[in-house]
């Protein structure tokens, strides 16, 4: 009976998968787009402005998608991979969502796409590019909006082995985009590595690192700890008094916006690596910065820059497969042509669909206004792809 | 391995061992008086936390702040109790279980709607600094504040415990609870009195930790668990057990995260080492746990003869 039961269920659910039926090779009249991300809990930060900026690109263009009426259909993946991944199948299945974007994490994100890449639905990452995705596992559905993985933090490898500091010292939660950031950062950087530490993702209280880090006495500590983890670590790490005797290093979104709002005067000072910067002089940028700013009253972060690339993106591709989203290979191939203004300036499409772009030092200061932000004081690569794209059988 | 470097992983173990206290204190004296299981304990630890961060906001004191979460969560506590809680007592612990966690279910969502999933709260600007130990050893000034706060509460709650009346009380009832009905106290009285107490401490303890960690929704579940080791291994209904067994529970969980990776690590690669490191530093916890079961089944100090 209860085999009947499951084949029947089976079965209505093969007749159900829009996978048989045949693509209609007209037009859209709407979009959906499926948004998860991490909007509540400590790491919400970052996932709220990824939000913001998307839905600034959106409002922009006047809720519209390539020029088709846009839906989007928000789902908040609280942190947690298999929350996600019922998400993405919900969206997938029932929504019937035409794209896929707004995941942060990379643990997450390698949670979802295999349920994306079933349904041959394209995901549009604004932030996670975990190396997985970039070698061997490349896909022809997967883009990345963002930076890979490694980039920010080759970019602070080479701005410390530049910099000459002898030693450092590493900190990174124990997770994929964890493991790629050291990795990244030991790429470029040619001095000692005194230690590296993996914390426990989502850990809050660092006082016991910072007492390790402070018996080992770097010269340079590195810390990839996003979103509130971040924040926490900062605010112990100058409260413990650690931050007169040790360069603090961190990656881009380490010291941005969120974490300055956070943690304040402390953060002066500190040097990071970024694929953008809010001073960045290009038209684009000074357009979303303005709007930003008049939209949500306060300084844009990477990651909303970030999410407001996506919107553009979407919208220039959707516009450049004339609307139709179910030929499946000419979509991909209007977004692999990459033919819109971004805000980070250049920007193109590595074979694997990663970036090829520049990345930038910044340092906190104030601007003119007194404001604390993110100043950009140098180049430090530029068309830097990623190291795992020879892998990547795609062409 | 310097003196300095566990100088300063026993202070930190000290701290959380303390703000551990703080919680177990109210949830052994719930359990060991009232023989009820409250799963919510780590829910009123939130609420004293965000009306901390509330207050801290308007006012911009954190001396006011803390006052003013004690008081409010006690007066939650309370009403808690009066309305729901007290209809429990009767059930078995299954019930207790189901219902509590609900509480849980509902505090967060009622938090979630009051005041959103997360609101800052932020060290005061006079403690944010380090001070200077020892040569070599800045400590962070809240922590040692927070320290300090810990054993003053301690020492409050062995004063009172032990040197008044309603303490008195509490301790007869958590010995002997049908004795004590017998001999004519207030129970009901007493069990109301006892929960509000319990709410300030978890309050205390909210404020205080949440400049460090983070003051948001869910944020007392996972410090429960821990709660619930300590009255364990402490002895259900004993304050000494508490705090005894939060002091252990702080130390060893600390220590195990500062030195069981380096020592792993001289075996093992890195990031191998460092995701063994804490998962066995958890579960030193309740290996500790398991061995204080072992030999002595009642915990450190039991309560009940």
């Amino acid at each position: 009976m209860s085999q009947r039961l499951l084949s029947l269920a089976a079965l209505s659910l093969a007749l159900a998968t829009p996978a048989l039926v045949a693509p209609a090779a007209q037009a859209a009249d709407k979009i959906k787009i499926g948004f998860i991300s991490t909007l509540s809990g400590p790491s919400a930060a970052i996932g709220l402005d990824i939000r913001d900026g998307f839905n600034l690109a959106l409002k922009l263009a006047g809720n519209k998608i390539g020029g088709l009426p846009a839906e989007v259909v928000v789902g908040d993946d609280q942190f947690n991979p298999d929350t996600g991944k019922q998400l993405a199948d919900r969206m997938l299945k029932r929504d019937r969502v035409d794209l896929l974007t707004g995941i942060v994490f990379s643990n997450i994100m390698l949670a979802v796409v295999p349920a994306a890449f079933e349904q041959k639905t394209l995901y549009i990452s604004p932030n996670a590019a975990p190396s997985p995705l970039a070698g061997k596992g490349c896909n022809p559905l997967f883009f990345v909006v963002s930076w890979p993985n490694d980039a920010y933090h080759e970019a602070a490898g080479q701005y410390a082995t530049t910099k000459g500091f002898k030693n450092a010292y590493l900190v990174a939660p124990n997770y994929q985009a964890g493991k790629d950031s050291l990795a990244g950062f030991k790429r470029y950087y040619k001095g000692k590595v005194v230690d590296e530490v993996y914390t426990k993702l989502g850990q809050l209280d660092y006082a016991a690192e910072i007492a390790q880090i402070r018996a080992a006495k770097p010269e340079a500590l590195y810390a990839f700890l996003p979103g509130g983890m971040g924040i926490n670590f900062i605010k112990q790490f100058v409260a413990a008094g650690l931050s007169k005797d040790i360069q603090l290093i961190v990656p881009g979104f380490g010291s941005d916006q969120d974490i300055i709002r956070a943690v304040g005067e402390p953060m002066l000072g500190l040097f990071d690596t970024a694929h953008w910067s809010y001073d960045l002089e290009n038209d684009a940028n000074r357009k979303f910065v303005a709007e930003f700013e008049k939209e949500y009253k306060r300084i844009p972060t990477v990651f909303a820059a970030q999410g407001y690339d996506t919107g553009l993106m979407m919208d220039a591709a959707v516009r450049r497969a004339k609307g139709n989203l179910d030929n499946k290979e000419a979509l991909r191939a209007a977004f692999r042509a990459a033919d819109f203004k971004s805000v980070r300036g250049a920007f193109k499409f590595n074979k694997n669909q990663y970036p090829i772009q520049d990345y930038y030092l910044r340092v906190v200061s104030k601007d003119a206004e007194g404001r604390i932000v993110n100043k950009k004081i140098g180049t430090v690569f530029t068309n830097h792809g990623d190291a795992y794209v020879q892998d990547c059988a795609m062409k | 391995m310097s003196g300095i470097l566990i100088l300063e992983q026993t202070l930190n173990g000290l701290q959380f061992g303390l703000m551990l206290f703080l919680l177990a204190a109210g949830l052994t004296l719930v359990f060991g008086i009232m023989d009820m299981i409250n799963l919510a304990h780590g829910s009123l630890y939130m609420v004293g936390a965000f009306l901390a961060a509330t207050v801290a906001e308007r006012t911009g004191s954190f001396v006011a702040a803390v006052a003013v979460a004690i008081v409010g969560t006690a007066i939650v506590g309370m009403a808690l109790e009066m309305t729901v809680l007290r209809r429990l007592y009767a059930r078995d612990h299954l019930a207790q279980v189901l219902a509590t966690f609900a509480l849980i279910l509902i505090a967060n969502e009622a938090v979630r709607l009051i005041w959103g999933p997360q609101v800052p709260l932020n060290t005061p600007p006079a403690l944010s600094g380090p001070v200077q130990l020892l040569p070599g050893l800045a400590y962070s000034s809240y922590r040692l504040v927070i320290i300090a706060v810990g054993l003053a509460v301690a020492a409050l709650l062995y004063f009172a415990v032990t040197r008044t009346k309603i303490g008195m009380l509490v301790r007869a009832g958590a010995s002997n609870r049908e004795m004590a009905i017998a001999m004519g106290v207030n129970i009901k009285r007493l069990f109301t009195i006892v929960f509000g107490f319990g709410a300030g401490l978890c309050a205390v303890a909210g404020a205080m930790l949440g400049p460090i960690l983070a003051v948001q929704v869910g944020m007392g579940e996972s410090i429960l668990i821990l709660a619930f080791v300590v009255i364990v291994i402490g002895g259900i209904g004993s304050i000494r057990g508490a705090l005894v067994g939060a002091i252990l529970v702080g130390v060893v969980d600390t220590m195990g995260r500062a030195f069981l990776p380096a020592l792993l690590r001289e075996f093992l690669p890195p990031q191998f080492a460092s995701a063994l490191g804490p998962a066995l530093a958890s579960i030193l916890i309740y290996v500790l746990m398991a061995a204080i079961l072992f030999w002595k089944p009642q915990g450190l100090f039991p309560a009940r003869g």
